[in-house]
């Protein structure tokens, strides 16, 4: 697979994003003969996690871990598959009948396919602090596409803040990487102690465990962290210049700080999954929106189906194996005959899934955001493109209005470039507190294509029926 | 269960319409309730295209076509009163407006409908004219090659609609309007003088009503003796980034926000009740647009959407009062935003004092599309 | 404030940022490479004039809209560097270019 091969109109499955489900699906698909199309934004696979695994800049192993070199197989053998994997194209629509709108260099065109999976993966859970727009306030995951893509490290004084796996992971990488770290502020309610606790077990018996403890215990001999920060702000002329925090019952606390790197957490990109109209039920567990599928990734919506972390956050290795579960139920569909031994074996795939799930849901217990670093207050903003306030939310349910849709029409929020990847949640949690009810009874953004833009001339240059025509042209 | 025995009037629907209704009858002091639906709902007032247009409106109806001046000369007050009382600027402008044509063909065709709407007896006549393609370029420089000419109207104009939306539920409150989100209407019933009005969120009485439900108004109008064939017909919106401000006037089809994104439109199809969106026709609506003004080619499409709007058989609106249930009414249009200004400032002191006046108003009645029935 | 590790290969190519010349290495971003180069804000917002700057880096973000060889909004954190590539500031809306 060298030069690239023309792009079809059609292919029996298309996979859309090329991390780790993503990835997998494809080498099953195509590995059991079906004409498989692999789409992915960024110019090699690898998705977030393995992000610039084939040639990452870093060349020393050890900085980025081996968690990460794992993905380099994975890539590997994609690329050595018959699946077709097409870089830097970005889907910006998908119908129900599984017509996919994807953009190349520019030139937008429509795809079909017999079978979709999507395996669009997670994005950094959103934490509305008072001045998190401000130039220097980043998300740990746009530092570790930093380091991973073209090896850079934060110069001057650098805070991470927050809570979650992914949190040590950046600060060992750090460390590991020579840069120098000022403070981590550990945002993890005392609380969750309690409520984690009981699910210890699995945890201790669980692959994350060894790794986690030898990794947190390595960062914490080395940085100072504060725990139980239960108040943060980013404040600065025109830049971040100062971290402010609480922790405990102590005093207001500041920090110089030129680089603040947030992250609580992950959460699962929807836009593509809820613009077909695959319903998402509120995971109160996780926080967020969750679609509706069955034990192969399978959506009610005929012939879609969704893989990896955008199926609920459950970490790259269980992404791996859903990818293949997914790829599984695609082939039986497709080719009932195909050779068992080209195919993994589901009952081992769903052995290795059991494996990597067990502790995650201590995990999720542990590091839930508390709800002050989710639910922001007064002018903190909620909508970052639309720049729509918490205040104006809250205000704007008094006035009646009940869930985020109508929330768009008074405020504008989500109606950005973003389309509410960055404020959806927010919203939906503060219409759900201020008018006391459940998320769940709130809802999220409906959402439609494009959900990535495209220009008006790539939209344009699309197939129009007669029907289409003449539903526009009217004489 | 809540009841309210203490309302004048009960407002069924809280979109363009019905609010435009609800604030007008709260302005002269009665008292108002607004049974609105949930977060998701059909929502015709989404799908506006925020003009306040007055050209080639009413042909088949010049009554139609002289309400629709009313309410553009009005606007400019009613702004205003929003203005004074909530403090939201609706950016209310009123440069005129275009109706480009990309063929011969579509400029012959559009002057000879402008012709014939002002040849209609009884149309109050206003300025219009066809301008060919240089008249147009000194007011849109920026368009393409393939714009002939157009029809130009100087009573035409537009309105940032979300904060007219805004702007009208703050008054609402203001002026202590009930506004009752999901209350979506299950049963009406009238027993001595009054309306009791059943929705899932509970129960509400009133003295009057007006049924402003948009295509709900078809389920509704029967309970109280109205007849309201309505039926949803969708269109889709393509709305672009923001853009430093490029185009002074509206286009029928392309306008630039006060918030600098372009929308574009504007398309028909009889879909049921179905408000997807889909690539055909938003292609065909970027295609032309793109054939208006090139530049728009380089732009980035932030979002679209599609919404249903509420049709009648002859397009013009239904405005009726009900013989067998004195005190309720029907107000439906498929133009809420230009109609606004009418709708607070004339009708709704109509509707207070009790009744239509039927030189104004038989010709918006549905009694219009009686034929013999068909069994 | 960003800096490159000492292995991570050279910066080769160069890059203006409102004309002024910065190095640029073959891979990175757009978005990367201004922040290598110590930008404060990549662009102010059409709503407010806010200055704002690169945050998520995968492209669900939109805050790293610069204006890129004439054309603007374009997301540095998805386009690669180009040698000679010319790199502006955006302030407020996108102008509509010619």
């Amino acid at each position: 697979m060298s030069t690239a091969p023309q792009l079809r109109d059609s292919y029996d499955v298309a996979i859309i994003g090329a991390g780790p489900a993503g990835m997998a699906a494809a080498t099953v698909c195509a590995g059991a003969g079906l004409s498989t199309v692999l789409f992915d934004e960024q110019a090699a696979p690898g998705g977030q996690i393995y992000r610039a695994v084939g040639e990452t800049p870093v060349r020393r192993a050890s900085v980025l871990g081996n968690d990460y070199w794992y993905g380099e197989r994975l890539v590997q053998v994609v690329r050595a598959s018959a699946a077709h994997h097409v870089p830097g194209a970005t889907v910006w629509s998908l119908s129900r009948e599984r017509e996919i709108g994807v953009s190349i260099d520019g030139a937008a065109r429509l795809v079909q396919a017999r079978r979709v999976i999507i395996a669009t993966g997670a994005l950094e859970r959103p934490f509305p602090i008072p001045g998190w727009t401000l130039p220097g306030v980043m998300t740990a995951g746009a530092a570790q596409i930093l380091l991973k893509s073209s090896g850079m490290i934060p110069q001057g004084r650098t805070v991470l803040a927050g809570c979650g796996p992914l949190l040590w992971l950046l600060a060992w990488q750090y460390l590991n990487a020579g840069a120098k770290l000022d403070a981590i502020l550990d945002t993890t309610p005392r609380a969750n102690r309690k409520t984690a606790w009981p699910l210890a077990a699995p945890f201790l018996l669980s692959p994350y465990f060894r790794k986690g403890l030898r990794l947190l215990l390595s960062v914490r001999r080395r940085v100072r962290v504060i725990t139980d920060v239960n108040d943060l702000r980013a404040e600065g002329e025109g830049k971040l210049q100062t971290v402010v925090y609480r922790a405990g019952d102590g005093p207001e606390t500041r920090l110089p700080a030129d680089t603040l790197l947030l992250h609580q957490g992950v959460v699962p990109n929807v836009n593509l999954a809820m613009s077909v109209g695959i319903e998402h039920r509120w995971d109160d567990e996780q926080l967020c929106w969750t679609p509706v599928v069955d034990g192969f990734g399978g959506t009610a919506v005929d012939g879609i189906a969704i893989a990896g972390d955008g199926a609920g956050i459950a970490g790259a290795w269980a992404a791996e194996e859903r990818g293949k579960l997914a790829a599984l139920a695609a082939v039986r569909a497709l080719k009932p005959d195909a050779r068992r031994e080209q195919l993994p074996d589901e009952a081992r795939v769903r052995l290795a899934l059991a494996q990597v799930a067990r502790g995650r849901l201590f995990l999720d217990r542990l590091y839930r955001p508390a709800d002050r670093f989710r639910l922001p207050e007064g002018d903190t903003l909620v909508c970052r493109c639309e720049e729509v306030s918490a205040r104006q939310v809250v205000e704007t349910v008094a006035l009646g209005c009940t869930g985020p849709n109508q929330m768009k029409s008074f405020l504008r929020c989500g109606m950005g470039p973003c389309q509410g990847r960055l404020c959806g949640l927010t919203v939906t949690e503060l219409i759900a507190r201020a008018r006391g009810v459940s998320p769940a009874e709130v809802g999220h953004y409906r959402l439609r294509p494009p959900v990535k833009p495209i220009t008006l001339g790539e939209l344009a240059a699309m197939p129009k029926s007669e029907a289409a025509i003449k539903a526009v042209v009217r004489g | 269960m809540s009841t309210s025995s203490d309302v004048d009037v009960a407002v069924i629907g809280g979109g363009l319409v019905g609010s435009a209704i609800a604030w007008g009858l709260a302005k002269i002091g009665q008292r108002v309730a607004v049974l609105d639906e949930g977060d998701i709902a059909f929502r015709a007032s989404r799908g506006n295209f925020a003009l306040v247009w007055v050209q080639s409106k009413g042909l088949g109806m010049p009554e139609y076509a002289g309400w629709t001046v009313r309410s553009s000369e009005a606007w400019g007050g009613f702004a205003d009163a929003l203005k004074a009382q909530t403090g939201i600027d609706v950016s209310h402008q009123r440069p005129g407006g275009f109706h480009l044509a990309l063929s011969e063909r579509e400029l012959e065709q559009r002057e000879q409908v402008l012709k014939r709407l002002h040849n209609q007896p009884a149309m109050q006549r206003y300025d219009w004219e066809i301008m060919d393609r240089e008249r147009v370029r000194q007011a849109l420089p920026q368009i393409g090659p393939g714009v002939v000419g157009a029809s130009y109207c100087p009573l035409d104009g537009h309105v940032n609609s979300l904060r007219l939306f805004r702007a009208l539920h703050t008054g609402m409150q203001q002026l202590g309007v009930t506004y009752l989100p999901n209350h979506t209407v299950d049963s009406i019933a009238h027993r001595n003088g009054a309306f009791i009005i059943r929705s899932a969120g509970g129960e509400v009485q009133s003295g009057k009503l007006v049924l402003a439900a948009g295509n709900g108004n078809a389920r509704l109008g029967p309970m109280v003796g109205l007849d309201v064939p309505v039926r949803p017909q969708r269109g889709q919106i393509v709305v672009t980034e923001k853009v430093a401000p490029f185009l002074n006037y509206p286009v029928v089809t392309v306008r630039q926000t006060d918030e600098g994104g372009v929308m574009l439109g504007d398309s028909l199809e009889e879909a049921g009740f179905d408000p997807t969106v889909g690539t055909g026709v938003t292609s065909v609506i970027a295609d032309r647009a793109v054939r208006m003004f090139p530049q728009l080619a380089r732009l980035n499409v932030v979002r679209s959407w599609a919404a249903l709007r509420v049709m009648t058989k002859d397009g013009f609106p239904i405005y009726d009062h009900s013989a067998t249930c004195p005190g309720a009414f029907v107000a439906t249009c498929h133009s809420g935003v230009t109609l606004a200004a009418n709708h607070a400032l004339a009708l709704a002191p109509l509707i207070a004092a009790g009744h239509l006046p039927a030189e104004q108003f038989e010709v918006f009645s549905a009694r219009r599309f009686h034929v013999p029935a068909v069994a | 404030m960003f800096q490159r590790l000492p292995d991570a290969g050279d910066a080769t190519l160069s890059i203006t940022i409102d004309g002024k010349s910065v190095p640029a290495r073959a891979g990175d971003s757009v978005a990367a490479t201004l922040l290598a180069a110590g930008i404060d804000h990549c662009r102010t917002t059409p709503v407010s004039g806010a200055p704002r700057a690169p945050y998520c880096m995968m492209g669900v973000c939109f805050e790293c809209l610069v204006v890129i060889d004439g054309v603007g909004n374009r997301q540095g954190c998805l386009i690669p560097v180009r040698d000679g590539m010319a790199v502006q500031i955006q302030h407020g809306k996108r102008e509509l270019e010619r």
